[in-house]
């Protein structure tokens, strides 16, 4: 590790206490305290972003049906004007691909962006913090309060604020379920007509909201999310992460705001633990990078106004890099130095991900054919001395307005699909099974396997035909 | 029915279970017993564990949550539940009496009884309205390719020994309830070897014979000699005129049409070895389908394949 941070010893939480610990941590529970600033700013920001989103989507209608919605039973995504079906399963891999190269890109560039900002336990915390703020009060109070012996007073704030996190959870289960499950007649139907499974779910995810938003918060990004155990490798010394300068605040310690403290020797922190109140996940940031560290960047917004009242300059906590902190780069460089070769390799490898999958899912054709020779019978000789195969055509109309189409055939003179009323309609979202034979003159292609091409096209379509590769056989 | 085959097995799974649960709830009751120094004051060295690897290996007490305790009293808990209501404990079947078999025949049973009322509609329908019905006539379609296609081909054409059902040539009758009753109850064909008692000249004359009967190339002579013949062993079964017999399946010899190819050394195989079950992969049974489909997927059958010679 770098030299700035092995000058500050990790110490364990409680040092010098020497006092007997079991197996099992009794969890100490966390009081963060509300905090105001830049960041926090971001941070709500991103709360109203993602939550916008998800309440707000399922209400959304196009064509007649829901805008967004995964239909399992039917086994089939609608997300706008696109209808994912199983055979579209590849971008569900874009999909992984894209959000695992993002992950790489926002972590190598700034560490956990995700954890920090736009992850639902820490955005759901922070609703239910705010709705435990309003009820309980701040820190303080809530220490207080949950000191005190029950009172009608305590019972009423408990009752409320359990009523709001309840009520929040039901509402979050309710459109968490209205995207499997049409949600305008979902609401329609509660509470008596929903089904047992519709139950269940609200329920489970309404419960987990509660929970984890409510009472494991922390403890769910320290033991239960990987995360936090492997983003160690993806930091490297030019990672911007939230950084306690040991070098300016050292040695720190508590000062009136008149007295010159350089003269006593003190650095620039006043020893006010704000930075570790304000902490949601309970650390003290000022003993280096830790694995509990969320980035949320509370205690660089709780330092910097502790700074400002000070008259000290900001950013005794800030983003910076090892690098930066050891080196001493001014901020230009240090800028320079995220944007790496290892990010933009990220930003590069991201970029044509994404404009390829878009370009796949524009030029993506509604239709979807599959030939199917017959095994029974490989090759026929007709009354009429023509050579014959059978095939069947599955033909998927993919689409959501019904479809007509011609099958025609390609790659040997003179043959010919027979048997087949065309053009074939098929519903909208459905698929059809078409046994079609094929007819050939018997000295048209040589003997054994010879390749043909079918051409499905669509009745008045603009887009190019479907071509399907397959084989006609000739007698040996 | 148990898959033991000895009662050791049986009380090796059950103790093997027990114990196995009864081990983890013990481990969980002494680890929360242990207490040992926390964090050490400053200079001094943590306790360990006591665990040593390697002679120097130690290990630091990095305590669990303790709600993560409570997760593997849960699963005990749930274990024993589990054991208690499905089979699991050896041969015990569990007092819900579950099984997977009786789960996957309640399934079927659900989807039949949703499906039901559309069959019902088919089934008290006179077959050739049901082929005149195109929702009928494309569930036919699906039917048949899902199940018929296998050996009759996708398009009904056939291929060797597997008759072809779009021509209006019919091995069993044609009639649409006997279409029916072939596909709900199977048909076996029988034709006997006929080589031991015609021997070899005998049989050379039949097959002259037989040809001529459908304008194919023979020998006149030869053919005269068969005619007696023919009508001595063959006309039991195939008609004294050649045309067949519907009632055991007797091709008609008289027609264009041939199960089995029309050449001289394709009927003397016939005739020589005959024509039944076990011979190779094109002397198969038309199986029966009324215990794997059911009344109402038959009732589709038969008419889409009644249809297929007679929808114009």
């Amino acid at each position: 590790m770098s030299d700035s941070r092995t000058t500050i010893p990790i110490q364990p939480a409680a040092a010098g206490t020497e006092a007997e610990v079991g197996l099992y941590e009794i969890r100490k529970k966390i009081y963060p305290r509300a905090v105001s600033g830049r960041f926090a700013t971001w941070s709500w920001a991103m709360v109203f972003a993602t939550q916008i989103i998800f309440y707000g989507l399922p209400w959304l209608s196009w064509n007649d049906r829901q805008a967004v919605l995964f239909d399992i039973a039917a086994r089939k995504f609608y997300i706008f004007g696109i209808v994912f079906w199983p055979q579209d399963v590849i971008y569900l891999a874009f999909l992984l691909i894209i959000a695992a190269l993002s992950l790489f890109l926002f972590t190598a560039m700034a560490g956990r962006l995700w954890c920090g900002y736009a992850c639902p336990q820490t955005v759901y915390t922070q609703i239910f913090l705010w709705v435990e703020r309003k009820i309980e009060g701040d820190r303080n109070a809530r220490i207080i309060l949950d000191r005190q012996p029950l009172s009608a007073a305590k019972l009423g704030k408990k009752t409320a604020k359990h009523g709001a996190w309840m009520a929040i959870s039901l509402w979050t289960g309710v459109t968490f379920v209205g995207y499997f499950t049409p949600f305008r007649p979902l609401l329609a139907a509660i509470p008596g007509g929903l089904g047992g499974w519709e139950i269940f779910w609200i329920l489970f995810y309404g419960l987990a909201t509660y929970g984890n938003a409510g009472y494991m918060r922390e403890q769910v990004c320290k033991y239960m999310c990987p995360y936090a155990r492997f983003q160690s490798v993806m930091f490297d010394k030019d990672t911007l992460v939230i950084t306690y300068d040991a070098g300016r605040g050292e040695p720190r310690g508590a000062r009136s705001r008149k007295s010159a403290a350089r003269t006593k020797g003190l650095g620039d922190c006043v020893d006010c633990q704000i930075c570790v109140q304000v902490c949601p996940t309970g650390i003290d940031i000022r003993h280096g990078l830790q694995y509990e560290c969320i980035g949320c960047a509370a205690c660089i917004d709780g330092c910097n106004q502790v700074m400002d009242r000070m008259g000290y300059p900001q950013g005794l906590i800030r983003y910076t890099t090892e690098n930066a902190l050891a080196q001493g780069y001014d901020n230009a460089t240090m800028w320079k130095r995220v944007f790496r070769a290892r990010t933009l390799v990220y930003i590069g490898l991201l970029a044509t991900v994404v404009v390829a999958v878009g370009v796949s899912l524009y030029v993506r054709d509604t239709l979807k054919v599959d030939v199917i020779r017959d095994r029974g019978t490989l090759v026929r000789e007709t009354a009429a001395g023509k050579i014959e195969n059978v095939y069947q055509l599955q033909i998927m109309n993919t689409d959501e307005s019904p479809r007509r189409f011609t099958i025609s055939v390609e790659g040997v003179s003179g043959i010919e699909v027979v048997g087949v009323e065309q053009p074939i309609a098929i519903d909208g979202e459905s698929l059809r099974l078409v046994p079609v034979r094929l007819q050939a003159p018997t000295e048209a292609g040589k003997p054994g396997a010879n390749r043909i091409e079918f051409v499905i096209e669509t009745l008045g379509g603009a887009k190019r035909g479907w071509r399907e590769k397959s084989t006609f056989l000739f007698p040996r | 029915m148990s898959d033991f085959t000895s009662e050791f097995w049986n009380w090796w799974i059950i103790v093997g279970t027990v114990a196995s649960i009864g081990y983890c709830a013990w481990l969980l009751i002494v680890s929360s017993r242990i207490k040992m120094k926390g964090a050490p004051a400053p200079g001094k060295q943590a306790d360990t564990t006591g665990h040593t690897w390697d002679g120097d290996l130690a290990e630091y007490n990095n305590p669990l949550p303790r709600w993560w305790m409570w997760l593997f009293w849960i699963t005990i808990v749930y274990a024993v539940v589990y054991l208690v209501f499905y089979p699991g404990l050896g041969r015990a079947p569990g007092v819900l009496g579950w099984t997977s078999a009786n789960a996957a025949a309640k399934e079927s049973a659900a989807v039949d009884a949703k499906t039901k009322p559309l069959y019902d509609k088919y089934l008290a329908m006179d077959l050739k309205q049901v082929a005149a019905d195109p929702q009928a006539r494309a569930m036919g379609e699906r039917l048949f390719l899902n199940n018929c296609a296998q050996c009759h081909g996708s398009d009904a054409g056939g291929s060797r020994g597997f008759p072809s059902l779009r021509d209006n040539d019919w091995l069993w009758g044609g009639a649409p309830e006997t279409i029916r009753e072939s596909i709900a109850n199977g048909r076996i064909g029988v034709m006997p070897a006929m080589g031991p008692t015609l021997g070899e000249d005998g049989t050379k004359s039949v097959i002259a014979y037989v040809r001529s009967l459908s304008g194919l190339a023979h020998d006149s002579l030869r053919g005269q000699l068969g005619k007696p013949l023919f009508e001595q062993n063959c006309a039991a079964c195939h008609g004294v005129d050649g045309k067949g017999n519907q009632a055991v399946g007797a091709p008609n010899l008289t027609d264009a049409i041939w199960l089995y190819g029309s050449s001289e050394a394709t009927i003397a195989e016939g005739i020589n070895k005959g024509r039944h079950l076990g011979l190779d992969e094109n002397h198969l049974p038309m199986p029966s389908h009324k215990a794997s489909l059911g009344d109402g997927k038959v009732q589709l059958l038969a008419a889409y394949v009644w249809g297929l010679s007679n929808s114009k």
